[in-house]
C-alpha cells in the first residue's frame, strides 16, 4: 500500500518534471492521492480535507519543489503532520483519589469489557490495585462476562445482579473498594447509542455523582466515517479525557484515531490488540501514522523480535555466522523462534508493503514441515549436511511424513542461505541488517 | 398481529434512522441550476460520509457525471433521484437467496467481534418461533467470557431451545452434537452462533471452515443459509471481512446490525456491489422485535433523503 502511495506520488511529479515548474495545480495532483489514502483508512472526510489543506500549505513553503524526490518529501510532510495531529507518546492516566476512579464508555460491541480487564492488567504492572465494577445492568449475561474475566486474571469485580440502578452499584463498589483493598476502580457500563438520550443520561449522571479522574471512550478501530459523529456525542455529554482503540489486532488502518482526535481534541491513549487479555498497548501516534498510510509497522516488528529473541543468544548466533559454522542445528533454532513471535500473518502485516500482500498466505504448515524433516535427522547429519546421500534422505523422508523432494528442496534452500551466510560474515553489522530480508525467503 | 407489531416496530425504528440518517443535504442546492464539479464534490462528500467508500462513490459520481455533463441545467431533485435509480440498479443485481428446505434448515451466523451476532440471532429466533417452528440455537461460541449465558438469556426470550457445552470444547464439536440431536428430532430451524474473529486470524478462520466442514457432514445440503453480521459503524475494513469470511465458510447474506444509530452503514452497500452479497436484515435496537427485512429503496430514499 505505501509503496503504492510512494510510487503514484512519485509518477505525478515525474510527469511534473518533464514540464518545467511545479505548480499549486501540480501539487494537487499529490494532494489527491494522500486524499484516497486517508479516504480508505476511514479518516473521516472533512478530517482529510482539513488535513490535506494544512499539507498543502506546508509542502509549498517547503522545500518540496526542488527537492530530488519530491514525493519522498511530500510522504514525510503528511507522516509528520499525521503523527503531530495525533498528539505525543502517552498511557498516562491521572490517578489522584482515594480509590481512584476510571469510568469506560463507548457504543455496543466496542470492547469496553474486554478493555476493563485489560486496562486493570496494565494498571496492576504498574503497581496499583485495581477493581472492576460491572455497570452494564442490560447486556444479558455482561455482568457474568465481567466476573469471568475478573477471575481468569484475578483481579476483584464488584457485581449485583439483582440491583438495576447504576449509580447505586458504582457508589457501593466505591465504599467497598476498602474492603477489596484496591487503590484503583474501574467502571465497565453498557454500550450506549449517541441518540439514545435516557442512557446517555445515565453516564452523565454517573460522571456528575462520582466525578471519575479518567473517562476512557472505547472506540472500535474498524469504525467509519461516524467516528466522528459518535466521539462528539459522547465528548459533549461526558467530556472524555482519552480513548482506547480497539480490535488494532485487525488489518483496519485505524484512520478513526485522527478523526476522533481532531474532533474533540482528546488522544488516543491505548490500543486493545485482540481478545486474550493481556495488558493494553500504549499508542504511538508515529506508528499509527504508518498505519493510516499503509506503511505497516517496522517498529513493532522489532519489538515483537526483541522480545523473543535473547541478545546474548543473538551474539552468539551472530559470531557463529561470522565463522560460517550456520549450520541445519541453527537453522531450526532459528525457525522456533520465528514461530515464538506469533503467526506469521501477523508479522508479515508489519512489515511495509506487506500489507496488501496479505493474501499470499504464508504457508505455516510448510515450517511444521521443514521443522520435522530436520528433527528427522540425525545430530551429525544437522552438524555436517554434506553426508546427507540418497539413502539417508529416504529415510529422512519416511520419518518426516514428507518426501525426497521436501527434503531436497530444503536442502537446496539450505545452501542457498549457508552461502548468503558467508556473505554476511564479510559484512559489517549494519549492511547485514539492510541485507537479510531480502534473501530471507520462506 | 405479531407481525402488525414487528411491522409498526420497524416504522418507528425507520424513521428514528431516518431522522438520524438525515444528511442536512435535502436538497443540493436550490432552483435550477448548471452541472458543476462543486455539485459532484458535495454528492461524492455525502457518499464517502455514509461509508460507501471510494471505489463505489467514483462509480456513482461517474454516472452522474455521464447523464447530466458539466453546464447542464438541473435540479437538486433531478440528480438525487438519479442517483436513487443508480444505487437501486446496484442493489438489484443480486437476489436474496431463499433455499427451499424440507427438513432441518442450518443457519450459520458469522462475523468480526463485537458487531451483534448474539443479539442477530436473539431477534432471528424469535422470528422464526412467531412464525410457529421448532427452533434450536447452538452455542459454538466457546471462546468469549459469558457468551454461552448470554445466548442462554436470549433462548429463554425467544422460548426456543439451546444446545450448549461446557465451555473449552471445540466448537466443531458442539456444533456436530446439536446438528445430530436436530436431525433425529426433525427440528424446523437451528441456527448457529460462532464466536467473533477478526478476519486477519488465520487459526480461527480455519477452525469457521471446520464448523462449514462438520455442518455438511450431517446435513449435506447446509449451511442452507450463512449469515455475515456487519455493524453499520464499520469502515472500509467491512469490505476485507466480508472477503476474507467468504473464504473459509460461503456467504449469504448480511445482516447490518446498529442501523438506529448514527452511522449509516453504506459499507454494506460496498460489499453488495462489489462481491454480490446482498443484505437481508437490519437491526434496529436491542429487543427482540427491532429487526427487519432489509427494504433497499427505503434504505437509499433515507440516506438521500427523498420522499
Amino acid at each position: 500500500m505505501l509503496e503504492q502511495f510512494s510510487s503514484n506520488l512519485e509518477n505525478v511529479f515525474k510527469k511534473i518534471r518533464g514540464h518545467g515548474k511545479l505548480s499549486e495545480s501540480n501539487i494537487s495532483d499529490a494532494t489527491r492521492e494522500i486524499r484516497r489514502a486517508l479516504l480508505e483508512a476511514d479518516v473521516n472526510f472533512k478530517v482529510a480535507k482539513d488535513f490535506i489543506e494544512k499539507v498543502k500549505t506546508k509542502a509549498l513553503g517547503d522545500d518540496v519543489l526542488r527537492s530530488i524526490s519530491p514525493g519522498q518529501q511530500i510522504v514525510k510532510i503528511v507522516r509528520d503532520e499525521l503523527s503531530a495531529l495525533m498528539g505525543d507518546d502517552s498511557g498516562d492516566m491521572h490517578l489522584s483519589g482515594s480509590p481512584a476512579i476510571i469510568m469506560l464508555v463507548g457504543l455496543q460491541g466496542s470492547g469496553k469489557t474486554t478493555s476493563a480487564a485489560k486496562l486493570a492488567m496494565q494498571l496492576r504492572k504498574q503497581g496499583r490495585r485495581p477493581m472492576m465494577v460491572a455497570c452494564d445492568v442490560y447486556r444479558p449475561a455482561a455482568i457474568k462476562q465481567l466476573e469471568t474475566l475478573g477471575k481468569q486474571i484475578d483481579i476483584p469485580v464488584y457485581s449485583n445482579h439483582q440491583e438495576k440502578d447504576v449509580l447505586k452499584i458504582a457508589e457501593t463498589a466505591i465504599k467497598e473498594s476498602v474492603r477489596f483493598s484496591a487503590d484503583t476502580v474501574i467502571i465497565d457500563t453498557a454500550g450506549r447509542l449517541t441518540v439514545d438520550s435516557a442512557m446517555m443520561d445515565e453516564i452523565k449522571n454517573l460522571k456528575t455523582r462520582l466525578s471519575p479522574k479518567e473517562i476512557l471512550f472505547v472506540g472500535d478501530g474498524m469504525t467509519g466515517q461516524d467516528a466522528v459523529a459518535t466521539a462528539q456525542a459522547f465528548s459533549d455529554v461526558v467530556q472524555f479525557t482519552g480513548v482506547i482503540l480497539t480490535k488494532m489486532d485487525g488489518d483496519a488502518r485505524g484512520g478513526a484515531a485522527l478523526s476522533i482526535k481532531a474532533v474533540t481534541g482528546i488522544p488516543v491513549k491505548f490500543l486493545g490488540m485482540g481478545e486474550k487479555i493481556q495488558p493494553l498497548e500504549v499508542f504511538h501516534p508515529s506508528r499509527m501514522a504508518d498505519r493510516i498510510l499503509g506503511m505497516g509497522d517496522i517498529v513493532s516488528l522489532v519489538e515483537k523480535a526483541q522480545e523473543s529473541i535473547d541478545e546474548n543468544e543473538a551474539r552468539l548466533m551472530e559470531e557463529k555466522i561470522r565463522k560460517s559454522g550456520f549450520d541445519l542445528e541453527d537453522f531450526r533454532d532459528q525457525l522456533l523462534k520465528l514461530k515464538k513471535m506469533g503467526p506469521l500473518s501477523d508479522l508479515m502485516g508489519m512489515i511495509p508493503g506487506m500489507s496488501k500482500v496479505k493474501d499470499v498466505q504464508v504457508d505455516e504448515k510448510r515450517l511444521t514441515r521443514i521443522e520435522a524433516i530436520i528433527n528427522s535427522m540425525t545430530p551429525s547429519e544437522r552438524r555436517l549436511p554434506k553426508v546427507l546421500n540418497a539413502n539417508r534422505r529416504k529415510r529422512i523422508a519416511r520419518g518426516s511424513g514428507t518426501t525426497v523432494q521436501d527434503v531436497n528442496q530444503l536442502m537446496k534452500q539450505f545452501q542457498g542461505m549457508q552461502k548468503m551466510m558467508k556473505k554476511f560474515g564479510k559484512m559489517g553489522k549494519r549492511q547485514l541488517m539492510r541485507n537479510l530480508p531480502r534473501g530471507f525467503k520462506i | 398481529m405479531i407481525l402488525d407489531s414487528v411491522f409498526s416496530k420497524f416504522k418507528k425504528g425507520l424513521s428514528k434512522t431516518r431522522t438520524q440518517m438525515k444528511s442536512g443535504l435535502g436538497k443540493l442546492f436550490t432552483g435550477q441550476i448548471p452541472m458543476s464539479e462543486e455539485i459532484l464534490d458535495t454528492l461524492e462528500a455525502l457518499l464517502i460520509e455514509a461509508d460507501l467508500g471510494m471505489d463505489l462513490a467514483m462509480e456513482l459520481i461517474e454516472d452522474v457525471s455521464k447523464h447530466f455533463p458539466i453546464s447542464t441545467p438541473v435540479t437538486s431533485k433531478n440528480v438525487l433521484e438519479y442517483l436513487q435509480k443508480k444505487l437501486i440498479q446496484k442493489l438489484e443485481k443480486t437476489n436474496i437467496k431463499e433455499v427451499n428446505v424440507h427438513g432441518t434448515k442450518v443457519v450459520l451466523v458469522v462475523g468480526v467481534n463485537g458487531s451483534g451476532k448474539t443479539t442477530s440471532i436473539g431477534k432471528l429466533a424469535t422470528l422464526y418461533a412467531n412464525e410457529g417452528k421448532s427452533v434450536l440455537l447452538v452455542a459454538g461460541d466457546t471462546f468469549r467470557a459469558a457468551a454461552l449465558e448470554q445466548l442462554t438469556i436470549w433462548s429463554e426470550r425467544a422460548g426456543v431451545e439451546i444446545i450448549k457445552n461446557q465451555a473449552a470444547t471445540h466448537p466443531a464439536s458442539v456444533v456436530y452434537d446439536a446438528l445430530v440431536s436436530a436431525k433425529t428430532r426433525n427440528i424446523d430451524v437451528v441456527i448457529i452462533d460462532t464466536a467473533g474473529r477478526l478476519h486477519t486470524q488465520t487459526h480461527l478462520m480455519d477452525e469457521l471452515e471446520k464448523v462449514h466442514r462438520v455442518v455438511k457432514k450431517v446435513f449435506t445440503d447446509a449451511p442452507h443459509e450463512t449469515i455475515l453480521v456487519i455493524d453499520a459503524t464499520t469502515g472500509q475494513n467491512g469490505l476485507h471481512q466480508a472477503e476474507e469470511f467468504s473464504k473459509s465458510t460461503p456467504i449469504d447474506h448480511l445482516f447490518l446490525t446498529k442501523l438506529d444509530g448514527t452511522a449509516k452503514g453504506g459499507i454494506a452497500l460496498a460489499i453488495h456491489n462489489k462481491l454480490d452479497i446482498p443484505v437481508r436484515y437490519v437491526g434496529l435496537g436491542e429487543k427482540a422485535s427491532d429487526m427487519d427485512y432489509f427494504n433497499p429503496t427505503l434504505y437509499i430514499k433515507a440516506l438521500l433523503d427523498l420522499d
